[in-house]
């Protein structure tokens, strides 16, 4: 299946060609899995990759943020002459910067998080207005992961849907909490409706007071939407 | 948490006092929170909105912040305030459902106050007296070994009136007049 069906929750990786934090137009050279790459200097290293056709999962990495919250702990990279794996949306690039994608100690961190990011993930793709255009299916198939929980125990999220706006609706069994949508709400539509609450199981996106987005300020613009990764907030059929 | 009568008044001047006392930053948030909570015992919403108007972010920010650290409260502090232990020794030996039995009882969940203000729920991390596991604290008094037969006994000791008739929820609605009317009420409401 197309990852690039025009699905409105479509992933728009190859398109951010956007600004570059601290890119002062000045190319670096870095090699990534053996292959050379020019790259604007200080651009970061997820989004040079990306650019340039090199995956690297990612969930909550934006690329105009200054300070990634590198919450999703996926996009982890090998650096020589860096001890510990590091995240690559957190990783400026530089001139000769030699990185690896992939490595034991990589492909089990990410198994680990993916697995864990499934662990109370209601797991219905079947049915999901982001079948198709899935983050989490891309990071599966990219990957070889599997889209199954199997070493931990599935914890169910019971927080109700907020179908609430006329278009859309959020679902918190589906959420990652990357943080995306809360980022274009606050930057974007410059409106500040949303926000991550609470904290631990409890933690989802919601308005001030955890009223529905409908009695929010909420102008339902609809871009959060866009941003969404996954099938959390999703269009209306 | 719907406000008392003269409480709004209550809120502006102290939070506005607050305010007064600090820069309109938002590195600032934390403190004013932490003050503004010093003052009111708890974090109203009408308080939030001022604090995110003071320091020019949006509410829901505020809202983040204050749902976010355990050290503050969105309800207010009952006039009894039921502390259930939850830490590793109290869970071991059923702390939630000591909690889950305060819950139906006052028909709140942890972290909420009644509506008359009388009860306030709460958890808390081991209290230090894990050999008496399960804990709660009544009112900062330590009761020890607690099972879910006693929560009701120490709701009546602090002057809980509780249903004559040993009746699980599900049944009450059926059961009594009482609860029947809130629900038509309600439903009427809504529409
Ligand atoms: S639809 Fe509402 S929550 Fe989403 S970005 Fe627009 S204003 Fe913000
Ligand atoms: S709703 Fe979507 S964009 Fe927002 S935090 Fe959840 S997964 Fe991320
Ligand atoms: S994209 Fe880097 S940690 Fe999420
Ligand atoms: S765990 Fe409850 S008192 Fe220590």
């Amino acid at each position: 299946m197309s990852n690039n069906n025009g699905n409105n929750n479509g992933n728009k990786d190859s398109n951010n060609t956007g600004s570059n934090i601290g890119g002062k137009g000045k190319m670096v050279t870095i090699t990534i899995d053996d292959k050379k790459y020019e790259v604007p200097e200080g651009t970061r290293l997820l989004w040079a990759a990306l650019e340039n056709g090199v995956y690297i999962p990612h969930l909550c990495g934006i690329e105009e943020e200054e300070k990634p919250s590198a919450g999703c702990r996926l996009c982890f990279v090998e650096i020589e002459g860096f001890l510990n794996p590091t995240t690559s949306c957190t990783q400026p690039v530089k001139e000769g910067m030699i990185v690896r994608t992939r490595s034991k100690r990589i492909d089990r961190m990410v198994k680990n998080a993916f697995e864990l990011l499934l662990s109370n993930h209601r797991l219905n793709c079947g049915k999901c207005a982001a079948n198709g255009s899935c983050e989490l299916q891309k990071i599966a198939k990219e990957r070889g992961l599997k889209l199954r929980v199997s070493r931990m125990r599935k914890l169910d999220i019971e927080a109700p849907v907020d179908d609430s706006p006329e278009n859309f609706s959020y679902d918190p069994a589906k959420c990652v909490l990357c943080g995306r949508c809360v980022w274009v709400d606050h930057n974007v539509a410059k409106v500040g409706a949303i926000g991550l609450v609470r904290r631990g199981m409890g933690r989802k996106v919601a308005a001030f007071g955890e009223t529905t987005l409908a009695e929010s300020n909420c102008t339902q613009c609809g871009e959060c939407v866009q941003a969404c990764p996954v099938g959390a907030l999703a269009m209306k059929k | 948490m719907e406000l008392m009568e003269g409480e709004l008044e209550q809120i502006q001047s102290a939070v506005g006092e607050v305010l007064e006392k600090f820069d309109a930053d938002r590195e600032q948030l934390l403190p004013i929170l932490q003050a503004v909570q010093g003052r009111l015992g708890y974090l109203p919403r009408e308080a939030m909105k001022m604090v995110a108007a003071a320091v020019e972010i949006p509410e829901v920010d505020v809202y983040s912040v204050g749902t976010f650290y355990n050290q503050f409260r969105l309800s207010p502090p009952g006039k009894n305030q039921i502390k259930v232990c939850m830490g590793t020794a109290c869970h071991m030996t059923g702390g939630n459902i000591i909690m889950d039995s305060f819950e139906r009882r006052l028909e709140i969940e942890e972290g909420e106050t009644t509506k008359d203000r009388e009860f306030s729920l709460e958890r808390v991390a081991c209290v230090g007296c894990c050999a008496l596991a399960p804990v709660v604290l009544v009112n900062e008094e330590v009761e020890a070994k607690v099972r879910p037969t006693r929560v009701d006994g120490i709701l009546l000791g602090l002057g809980k009136e509780l249903p004559k008739k040993e009746a699980r929820p599900e049944d009450k609605a059926q059961d009594s007049a009482v609860p029947r009317d809130v629900s038509t009420q309600e439903a009427g409401d809504a529409r």
